[in-house]
């Protein structure tokens, strides 16, 4: 189904991450945004705040803290919209809880990270890549969510667009990893006409109330059927393990049937869910497996090594959650070594590790941001794994 | 639903039925607990309101009134601790037909969530918040609230509470509720009309309801049973409508202010938002709709 026109900036653009972030989340049917300012996400939320007045039926809402905007945003997802909060560094510790109940709940809904540096304040307005492992594991308990990496103000409206489909497809959060120098880039944003940009509509349930329940499946996708609140189907909805009627169980039955469907809903769909670019790997004896604006700084490094006579090319996490398991495995049965810039100590690099699980060596190439990579420094990463 | 409404009873069945999930009875509420009692109230007020109760949902923090949402046939979200009124706040603007009641404890709504009470109130977001205070922390065994009023003891307090305890009713009031009233589980029939009220408001509407634990803020002061606090709400209760907020606040088995102590309008937060936008935006904003009937 074509998106509404009247949300769909159609034209060529100069746009930073952040708006073109804002305006994939409008094309993407997006009519609810609860945030709160933090740096470098702010500007995300400032233009929502100036584009759902004149695109129609949009709220947006400057909430009292984070925690506030990442719960507001579920109960208008209950109320039938589609929902994205947006936020940045200590905001995003402050939404853990909520990200949980989002995927115990399976609350189709978009959290927008712009990356910045941490822990705590540390550098507010300049980049890092230190949240990849927050967002998969930072909620407690054992859940399963997606993470999706732009490495441009492009991707920012493509993959923040693509967010709120798999959200609706699978019932799931989706984070769009942006980091403060996508944010802030201003590079040309093509945006298609509505009629070009498919949007995934929500599984709005045809049963009736009585036969209905929240959180039944009766397919393979492992996906229930969707309905909001105000149609008659007098819905329960907790954080407690529940059953398929919503109902609380308290007992560790309910727990592995609902926690095993909830991580299995993405695992067995991993193959659908993963998504990465690769260049010049299939001749390549070395690959550079980055993602987001690292992908960028890497590709300088990757023609330096080349021009120095290196064969290696790129695996550039699209999807970063769920982990492309069978793509890495395969590249580390068959190259010679994986080398991994990322501007964290080493938070991807434990995936890479885990899943080449010594078939060739992984070298991080570590960073602790606030600035990129010097390309340098990852050639010379590169010349040092192939020597 | 409404048939049942309409008929009058041709069994010995329990009025409140059509409202419970019967399914999942037994509530997990102690003998002599109150939070069942508002809850009786609050159906009543559903039945005498004649709202469409497919169109009312409610929604619920942690505790032990966090589960009132679990037992109501209605549209229910029992969510995280402190963050009912948020939620809620989403799930009105999102859908504005809806009527959308918080229905959660002193400690869930006064301390976690203390700042979204505040600040719903003084977004005056359309929303009935009903708060039974039986000052503690029931589900987690007992420990001292924002509203336990001292020297009481509390599992976390055992020597005596010594802070200075919320009056929230004057906390309501000063950041702008459009309705406050106060009253404790003696006064069903009050409790009843005020939610009745309340729900016909437009805007953020509070009503505190104070309320028994036996279990343990009575056993642990000695205070008796659930029967001994209808006593002593009996006693010790103050009718005083339109009393001034700042006077209404609980000492340890002192009198208890009850009444309707704030009953006044003021635009909502969607009035605002239309308002403001219409003004700067003219024909290019759409105004959003508020779920009032247009006058």
């Amino acid at each position: 189904m074509g998106a509404d026109p009247n949300g769909v900036l159609t034209g060529s653009h100069y746009l930073d991450g952040d708006h073109a972030c804002c305006e994939g989340a409008i094309a993407a049917g997006c009519r609810f945004v609860a945030g709160y300012p933090i740096t470098p996400s702010t500007e995300v939320v400032e233009r929502i705040a100036q584009r759902f007045p004149r695109v129609g039926d949009g709220i947006f809402i400057q909430m009292e803290d984070e925690i506030a905007s990442s719960i507001a945003i579920q109960g208008a997802m209950w109320g039938g919209k589609k929902v994205m909060t947006v936020t940045s560094g200590p905001g995003l510790s402050l939404m853990m809880e909520h990200l949980g109940l989002a995927a115990m709940t399976e609350v189709p809904c978009v959290f927008v990270d712009v990356q910045r540096t941490g822990p705590s304040t540390g550098l507010p307005t300049q980049p890092g890549q230190a949240d990849m492992m927050q967002v998969r594991w930072g909620s407690h308990g054992d859940y399963k969510i997606i993470a999706i990496c732009p490495n441009s103000p492009q991707e920012a409206f493509d993959f923040t667009f693509d967010a709120f489909n798999l959200s609706e497809k699978y019932r799931v959060p989706v984070m769009v990893m942006l980091d403060e120098c996508i944010g802030h880039m201003i590079e040309r944003v093509d945006i298609p006409t509505a009629d070009k940009l498919e949007v995934t509509e929500r599984k709005w349930t045809k049963k009736k109330p009585g036969e209905y329940k929240p959180f039944e499946v009766t397919d393979d996708t492992m996906v229930p059927d969707a309905c909001k609140a105000g149609d008659g189907y007098r819905i329960h909805v907790t954080g407690l393990t529940h059953d398929e009627q919503g109902y609380p169980v308290m007992n560790h039955i309910a727990q592995e049937k609902l926690l095993r469907r909830l991580v299995d809903k993405i695992n067995l769909h991993a193959d659908d869910i993963v998504r990465y670019e690769e260049i010049d790997v299939e001749d390549a004896d070395v690959v550079v497996l980055t993602y987001g604006i690292t992908s960028r700084v890497a590709m300088r490094a990757i023609r330096m090594a080349r021009e120095q006579g290196v064969k290696v090319g790129m695996h550039r996490l699209i999807v970063a959650w769920p982990f492309p398991e069978k793509r890495v495995r395969e590249l580390a049965a068959t190259k010679k070594a994986i080398v991994v810039p990322e501007m964290n100590y080493g938070q991807m690099v434990l995936e890479v590790e885990r899943v080449a699980a010594g078939r060739c060596p992984v070298r991080l190439v570590d960073h602790a941001g606030g600035t990129v990579h010097d390309p340098q420094v990852i050639c010379d990463a590169i010349l040092e794994v192939v020597r | 639903m409404s048939d049942v409404l309409d008929s009058k009873p041709t069994t010995a069945e329990n009025p409140v039925n059509p409202y419970l999930r019967l399914d999942r009875m037994p509530s997990i509420w102690c003998p002599g607990c109150g939070i069942g009692t508002t809850v009786n109230c609050f159906t009543r007020a559903l039945t005498e309101c004649g709202l469409d109760l497919d169109k009312v949902s409610i929604v619920s923090g942690i505790g032990c009134t966090g589960r009132v949402a679990g037992y109501l046939n209605l549209d229910s979200f029992h969510t995280t601790h402190g963050r009912a009124i948020p939620f809620a706040t989403g799930l009105k603007l999102a859908n504005p037909e809806n009527k959308v009641v918080v229905y959660s404890g002193d400690g869930d709504l006064t301390a976690i969530g203390g700042n979204h009470f505040i600040h719903a109130a003084r977004r005056n977001v359309d929303i009935v918040v009903v708060c039974v205070n039986n000052h503690t922390y029931g589900m987690t065994g007992g420990q001292v609230t924002p509203t336990t009023p001292g020297p009481a003891v509390a599992s976390t307090t055992p020597y005596g509470a010594f802070e200075y305890p919320f009056n929230l009713p004057y906390l309501a009031d000063s950041c702008g509720a459009v309705y406050v009233a106060r009253w404790t589980t003696y006064h069903v029939r009050q409790i009843g009309k005020a939610m009745r009220e309340a729900l016909g408001k437009r805007g953020f509407s509070f009503i505190e309801i104070i309320s028994p634990c036996p279990t343990l803020y009575a056993r642990r002061n000695r205070l008796g049973d659930g029967l001994d606090a209808m006593k002593y709400y009996k006693e010790k209760s103050v009718v005083k409508s339109d009393a001034d907020t700042r006077e209404v606040g609980i000492d340890f088995q002192g009198d208890i202010i009850c009444g309707r102590f704030v009953d006044r309008e003021r635009e909502t937060w969607i009035e605002g938002y239309n308002r403001q936008h219409s003004a700067k935006l003219g024909e290019r904003f759409t105004p959003y709709p508020t779920g009032f009937a247009e006058a």
